[in-house]
């Protein structure tokens, strides 16, 4: 079947978009908790200042507490760093335990929103020949669909198994769906991989089913 | 008299941080890690102003400040964002909240508005008060 690339390009760009701006959100995060302790050692510094005694154990708290974040961001930008270099090339091998891992932790902040608890199953070390950023671009939509459809309190799992004559992802645990799937944007994104996806409302799973190599 | 603040945000270490310098600053400070629990806090107790995340888990910020501001209107928020957009401003606004911080924020700035908050509570249970004696006044038969 024809792609619409045009189609594909706008989405393409939406979906940069919606990554970058979860991504933002939580550097903003990180740096809120870095500035609050870095204003902490500096009231202490002020206290110690007028003659108040410093206290190494609270001063050692707060450098853990910055050195935790500062691993949090660095994991971030890490992650960040990853995903923008998914557009590198537009077809290659790609692992899909290490696509389905990144995105599942660009995904952590959409799923604590949701109050739902999101993991990736063990690896399979399946790989196939695919253009790797609409690959991501098919899994955030089957996230997103499944993250909406799970409820608050419960849990959705992401795995990475063989194909015969390819591979495919599952996702499992979409309790209750919000609507029909696939929608136009997640068949438009699937077809660019070659990629099929089946939604089974009874066992409560989602299937990308992809192609050992994409044609052309 | 201390500022009495509730701090509301689902990152428990902003949360530790922040609360430790404000009563540095002499607040009275208390906190949740989510909406749910801090609209309980707000049925139990009374506070002069409530910092309120935007964005977390469950119950967002916008939705939170709905409901306290329908049960207890006096109530002051100010919201903290990571992503201040002229939308969500103005729509917290026109939700009544009293004012809006970016994160990360600086903290003398916080403490000002938080001071104001404190102020503008006053004067409205002030008025309050005012209202219903003059309302015993006037239908009190003496």
């Amino acid at each position: 079947m024809e792609k619409d690339w045009e189609k594909l390009a706008f989405e393409g760009l939406a979906f940069f978009g919606r990554m970058s701006a979860s991504v933002s959100h939580e550097i903003k995060n990180v740096m809120a908790v870095i500035n609050e302790n870095a204003g902490l050692v500096e009231d202490l510094a002020l206290l110690a200042d007028r003659g108040a005694a410093l206290d190494p154990e609270r001063l050692k708290r707060t450098a853990a507490a910055i050195q935790k974040q500062i691993r949090r961001g660095d994991g971030i930008v890490k992650n960040m760093n990853a995903f923008a270099h998914s557009v590198d090339e537009p077809v290659r091998r790609v692992s899909l335990d290490e696509t389905l891992g990144l995105m599942v932790a660009l995904s952590q902040r959409f799923a604590a929103t949701r109050c739902v608890t999101l993991s990736a199953g063990e690896p399979a070390g399946v790989s196939v020949v695919t253009n790797p950023y609409f690959l991501e671009n098919c899994i955030h939509l089957c996230l997103a669909f499944a993250l909406d459809s799970a409820g608050s309190g419960k849990a959705i799992t992401a795995v990475a198994e063989s194909e015969e004559d390819g591979g495919r992802i599952r996702f499992s645990g979409i309790e209750a769906p919000t609507g029909p799937f696939p929608s136009q944007t997640a068949l438009e994104v699937a077809r660019a991989i070659d990629a099929r996806l089946e939604f089974n409302q009874t066992g409560k799973t989602l299937v990308i089913i992809l192609p050992a190599k994409i044609q052309g | 008299m201390a500022e009495k603040v509730l701090l509301v945000d689902d990152e428990t270490d902003f949360l530790d941080a922040l609360s430790q310098r404000m009563e540095a600053r002499g607040m009275n400070v208390s906190t949740s890690s989510n909406a749910a629990e801090a609209l309980k806090r707000v049925q139990d107790e009374t506070f002069d102003a409530i910092v309120l995340d935007l964005q977390m888990p469950g119950m967002d910020g916008l939705e939170a400040l709905k409901m306290i501001k329908k049960e207890n209107p006096e109530l002051q928020i100010i919201l903290l964002t990571g992503h201040a957009t002229v939308e969500k401003g103005i729509e917290a606004m026109k939700l009544g909240a009293m004012d809006f911080v970016e994160k990360p924020s600086d903290i003398e700035t916080l403490t000002e508005k938080i001071k104001k908050a404190q102020a503008k509570k006053m004067v409205l249970v002030e008025k309050r008060t005012e209202e219903k004696m003059k309302e015993i006044l006037a239908n009190k038969a003496w």
